[in-house]
Parts: C-alpha cells; sequence; structure tokens
C-alpha cells in the first residue's frame, strides 16, 4: 500500500457473463479514485458504465482483477462482509430513488443508520435530520416520498446514501429522471461532498455536459476505457 | 431486529386486506382447532371415564384366546396326512375351579371381584319379543364391582332377593316394551326354560349398549335359566387403580388360561374408533391451517414481488440475505402471532357457545347437550401449529426474498 492509500481501486476488473456465447461487460479495468476525488464515468448505452459501478460498489463480483477499498482487498471476502462494507463505507444513489414507500422522508434516511447500529435511536433520528437539513429538505422531513417532487426525492436519497458517513459515493444515472436545472444541482452537490468532505465520487452518467462538472471523465467503449 | 420488525409491520399495514384475509384464516384454524379438540377430547374422556365407572375392569371369560389344539394334532404333530372334518371335542362351558379362582383373586389388595353367569334371554311382554343380554349377579359382591346399583332409576339390588323370580331391565329393554317396575314378563332361555319373572328395578348407565340390552338377575336363576348348576362364565374385576387393569388381566390369563379382558379390550372398537376420530378431527383442523398458510404465502409473495425494487435498495444499501430473510418471516411470524391470539378469543367463545347449547344426544352415549374438555394444552398445541405453519408458509417467499439479485434490480429499473 502506497502511504496515501487510495479510496478505491479496480486492479485488471474483468466481468463476463457466462453462457454459451459469454458476453464481457467490463475488461481489464485499471482504476484509482482518490479522496476528494469526483469522477464521472461516460459512454454510450452497453459500454459497461453501471457494471463498472456494481463491481466497484461490491454489489456484484467479478469474474477477474480484484476491487480494494480503502486499501483493502475485497476479492475471497463473504457476501455477508461485502454486505458489510457496502453498509459503512459506500453509499449508491441510483436513477430511481428506491425510497421505501411506506416511510417518511426521515425514516428513509434512518434505515441505514439503524442497520449499522452504531447510533442510539435518537442519534440516528438527529444525523438524519441534519443529513436533510443540509439537503434542504428540514421542512419535508416528515412526509411520505410520494407527496415530494423528483428532485427533492433524490436529494432525500443523496442523503440516505450519506447515512453512514460513507467515504465513497456511486451513483448510477442519478439524473436520469431530472430536468436540467435540478441535474445541474445534484452534481453541484456531489462536487461538494467531493471537494468540502473528501468523499471519493463516482457517478455514471451519459451527458457528457453533466459530465464535464466532474473533477475528472472515463470514457468507457465496450467495457474498455478509452482516452 | 427493531428495523426488520418496522419494514414488516409498515408491508402488512400496506397489503391490509390480504393481511387481514389470511390473518382470518389462521384465525379460524385456530378457533376450530381448540372448539372441536374441546368437543372431541370432552365426549372421549366422558366416555371413558363412564365405561371405568360402569363396567368392570377386568372381566375374565370362560373362552380361551387360541383354539385348543385336539388330540389328534397333539398325537401326530409331523403327521403327512392332512385331517378334515375334524370334530372337536366338545368342551364344558363355565369357569373350572372358580371358587380358587375367586378365593385367590380376592387375597389380592385393591381388588374386587363378583362372579357371573351372563348368557341370552328372549323377553316376552305384551305380544313384544326382546332378545336381552341376561347376567346372573350376585349383590353384595356386584355393587362392590359394578355401579348397577348406583344406576338403579328405581327399585335396589336387594329386591333381586326379596322378590322371587326378580329381575332388573335397562331402561332402553323396558321403553321397547313398554314394560314397568312390578310387571310380571316371561322369559325363555335357549336351553328352553320359561320362567315369569317380575321386574324389581330399572337402571340407566346413560351408556346405551348397556341401556338398551342388558338385564340382571339373581346368579342362581341364571344358573337356573341355563341349567347349568352352581356354573359360572364370567369373573368381573374391579380395581382401586385402573391403571393396573392391562397388567393384572394379562397376569391373570397367564396363570389361569381364561381370556381376561382389561377395560380397554372391551371397549376395543369404541376406543378404536377414538383413534380414527382423532385422524378425522386433527385432518380436517390441520387442513383449514394449510389453507390459512396458503393466504399468508400469497400475501407474503405479493408483498416480496411488490417490494422487489425495495429488496435491491435495502440490499444495496448493506442489508444481508439474512436480513431480508428475517424481515419476510417476521411478516409469517406475525401474522401466525396475531391470528393465533385472535383464534383463541374466538376459540374460548366458540367453546363457550357450544356449551350453551342444551340438547338430548345419543350415541355411545347419552347426554344433555356437548361434553366439553377445557385445557391450555389446546391453546398451546393450536399457537404451535398456527405459528409454525404460518413461518413455515413464509420461508419460502422470504428465501425468495433474500436470493434476489441487487444488480438486476436496480439495472433493470434503470
Amino acid at each position: 500500500m502506497t502511504s496515501s492509500a487510495p479510496r478505491v481501486e479496480a486492479r485488471t476488473l474483468t466481468r463476463e457473463l457466462p453462457g454459451p456465447v459469454p458476453v464481457t461487460l467490463v475488461r481489464d479495468i485499471d482504476l484509482v479514485v482518490e479522496p476528494g476525488e469526483f469522477v464521472a464515468v461516460t459512454g454510450p448505452s452497453g459500454s459497461g458504465k453501471s457494471s463498472l459501478l456494481y463491481l466497484l460498489g461490491l454489489l456484484d463480483a467479478p469474474t477477474g482483477g480484484s476491487v480494494l477499498i480503502q486499501g483493502e482487498e475485497t476479492s475471497g471476502l463473504s457476501p455477508d462482509q461485502w454486505a458489510a462494507i457496502r453498509l459503512a463505507r459506500i453509499g449508491f444513489v441510483f436513477q430511481f430513488h428506491f425510497l421505501l414507500p411506506e416511510f417518511s422522508c426521515l425514516a428513509n434516511v434512518e434505515i441505514p443508520i439503524r442497520r449499522l447500529g452504531r447510533l442510539s435511536t435518537a442519534q440516528a433520528r438527529e444525523r438524519a435530520a441534519m443529513l436533510l437539513d443540509s439537503m434542504e429538505l428540514a421542512d419535508h422531513a416528515g412526509k411520505l416520498p410520494e407527496q415530494l417532487s423528483g428532485g427533492q426525492r433524490q436529494r432525500v436519497a443523496i442523503a440516505r446514501a450519506l447515512a453512514n458517513d460513507p467515504p465513497l459515493i456511486l451513483a448510477d444515472e442519478p439524473t436520469g429522471n431530472l430536468d436540467t436545472r435540478t441535474a445541474h444541482m445534484v452534481f453541484d452537490l456531489f462536487g461538494k461532498l467531493a471537494r468540502e468532505q473528501g468523499r471519493s465520487i463516482v457517478v455514471v452518467t451519459h451527458d457528457s455536459d453533466l459530465a464535464q462538472l466532474a473533477d475528472r471523465r472515463i470514457h468507457l467503449v465496450d467495457g474498455r476505457i478509452v482516452p | 431486529m427493531a428495523l426488520a420488525l418496522d419494514i414488516a409491520l409498515r408491508h402488512l399495514l400496506h397489503r391490509r386486506r390480504q393481511t387481514l384475509v389470511s390473518l382470518l384464516g389462521v384465525s379460524l384454524g385456530v378457533a376450530f382447532f381448540i372448539g372441536i379438540s374441546s368437543m372431541m377430547q370432552g365426549f372421549q374422556r366422558d366416555f371413558v371415564a363412564r365405561i371405568i365407572d360402569v363396567q368392570p375392569h377386568i372381566i375374565v371369560k370362560d373362552e380361551v384366546r387360541t383354539a385348543p389344539r385336539q388330540p389328534v394334532e397333539t398325537a401326530y404333530p409331523d403327521g403327512a396326512v392332512a385331517l378334515r372334518g375334524l370334530k372337536p371335542r366338545e368342551e364344558v362351558r363355565g369357569i373350572r375351579g372358580a371358587r380358587n379362582m375367586l378365593a385367590g383373586l380376592e387375597e389380592t389388595p385393591g381388588v374386587h371381584v363378583a362372579p357371573a353367569l351372563s348368557g341370552n334371554l328372549l323377553l316376552r311382554y305384551g305380544g313384544k319379543d326382546l332378545s336381552v343380554n341376561v347376567t346372573g349377579i350376585d349383590p353384595p359382591r356386584e355393587r362392590k364391582v359394578t355401579h348397577i346399583e348406583k344406576d338403579l332409576l328405581s327399585g335396589t339390588l336387594d329386591a333381586l332377593y326379596t322378590t322371587s323370580n326378580g329381575i332388573i331391565l335397562g331402561e332402553g329393554v323396558a321403553a321397547k316394551a313398554g314394560i314397568r317396575s312390578g310387571d310380571l314378563i316371561s322369559a325363555v332361555s335357549p336351553t328352553g326354560v320359561l320362567l315369569k319373572m317380575k321386574v324389581v328395578g330399572i337402571f340407566r348407565s346413560n351408556i346405551t349398549l348397556m341401556d338398551n340390552f342388558e338385564v340382571y338377575v339373581l346368579l342362581k336363576k341364571a344358573q337356573v335359566l341355563a341349567n347349568r348348576p352352581n356354573v359360572i362364565n364370567r369373573i368381573n374385576i374391579r380395581l382401586d387403580d385402573v391403571e393396573d387393569a392391562s397388567p393384572l388381566a394379562a397376569r391373570i390369563e397367564r396363570q389361569y388360561g381364561y381370556r381376561s379382558e382389561p377395560w380397554q379390550e372391551q371397549s376395543r372398537n369404541v376406543l378404536g374408533i377414538f383413534v380414527i376420530q382423532n385422524v378425522i378431527m386433527y385432518s380436517s383442523v390441520s387442513a383449514i391451517l394449510i389453507v390459512a398458510c396458503f393466504g399468508i404465502f400469497n400475501v407474503i409473495s405479493t408483498v416480496v414481488f411488490e417490494k422487489t425494487r425495495d429488496i435491491g435498495i435495502l440490499k444495496s444499501m448493506g442489508f444481508r440475505d439474512k436480513d431480508i430473510r428475517h424481515v419476510f418471516l417476521l411478516e409469517g411470524l406475525i401474522v401466525g402471532l396475531l391470528g393465533t391470539v385472535i383464534g383463541w378469543a374466538m376459540g374460548w367463545g366458540l367453546i363457550e357457545f357450544m356449551a350453551s347449547l342444551k340438547f338430548d344426544m345419543e350415541g355411545f352415549i347419552k347426554s344433555q347437550g356437548l361434553i366439553l374438555y377445557r385445557t391450555p394444552r389446546h391453546y398451546a398445541l393450536s399457537a404451535a401449529m398456527a405459528i409454525l405453519s404460518s413461518t413455515l408458509a413464509a420461508w419460502v417467499p422470504a428465501r425468495r426474498a433474500s436470493k434476489l439479485n441487487p444488480v438486476d434490480i436496480v439495472r433493470g429499473a434503470g
């Protein structure tokens, strides 16, 4: 390990779908994302952007190569150990907000905190409220997700991704369902999270304008990084 | 776990109507289980209590269990010639050495014995013929062995002594021919002896078979009717401890060779019916619970299907497979538990309702209304079955939910 242990590192990462004709989603990707870095992954649809993100987020297992989270080798760990890493160190944001519809916004943000169990119920509530407040959603804390606009919901989802203060945020087309103005706002937010809070942020997007807001852009074609 | 419970409860509340239906299914299963078990066991226990009360605990008969070998078979055990149409030796009926046997048994502590001669009799009254079983008894000893005296509606056992040719009839026998106490009836025995007998008593044991077919006379009278002086063909035994019946019967049979039937064997037919009854009861009650389980399976499967996205995000958030499984197992458990509690209340109500019904019932036994047996065991058993089966019903969808691949879900949605 180098002294400045990278937040997330992919080494010759490969993912193939088995079958009579194997399909390669991602091939030999080498990637390092430093703390405080905001990386955008772009590419045409089917280029393997999302697949790369799921591999980095330990949602999917690579068929070759490995992923290191904060210097920790993750291949060979059990699914439960992966889940533990996801819980404490990775926050996901998807195209759809995926908020639990029966829970209030506040309760949705509380879920990962309660699952991790490091904070008391009162502390969890306080932290969730603080996160919503930082997303300027304090007034909507008690509302159900369906009572919010798309942009608001996505911000609740981002608050939820930040719930356990993870060093790594992974977002898969987070602005796919948002209008341009809101999309810019969300990207600005990611930039702020990287610069001000030192988190590593990887965002998959097909929108090259938005990608310009990131510190670094990676372009994928057919599962490979192209310059 | 509190979080899993939170999610589970919200899922169930979200599908309120379906949850209520499956809840009702479990409740009904539990309620019927409690109600029907109480009814069945009440009846069965009452029956057993009554036969233990009324009938002798052991009856020694003048029979042997296996047909005796004929002399020719004993003489030529390996004979190459098959014998057919062999005429068996006529055995003299009756218990031989009965006096010694009675004396021997009477010495055993906790054992009361009474000799008897039983046979068939034809009663004739007012143009009606009734075929009955007649038992000749020795009243002082009989009252220690059976409860015939307690069951007398009219008359006394001692009236058999004070009236010449006295006879005691079962209530059903008397009713069939319209005979009343004090009436004179003709009795014809299979040996052709005809006696005019006077009814000195009528009994009701509430065991239908006895009331409809049994009559009692003095032992001496029975011997006259059977034309077998000084012969007895049964020894009735009553025990202080009913549980001794089987071992003692086996010992008597070993010692004296005569067939000795403990009360379980005498009532084997009925006890056998009880077994079948219980099988039918438990299978029909289980069927209700199984149907209820399909309801649970259905509601949880629907929730799993509907909540696929939630499951995906929960997993991506760091919920392990077993955390997801717990959520859905909890849903089954909640339905099972709530259903049990509601079912208990319903079952209790059902029993109280059945207890309030009053009607005349005549089966193996007579009673007014249903005989119910109340025991916490039925509540515990029904709860165990309901909770176990609802958890099992939840297991399949819970497992499927836990195996869902989050990548498929988040990718599919995107």
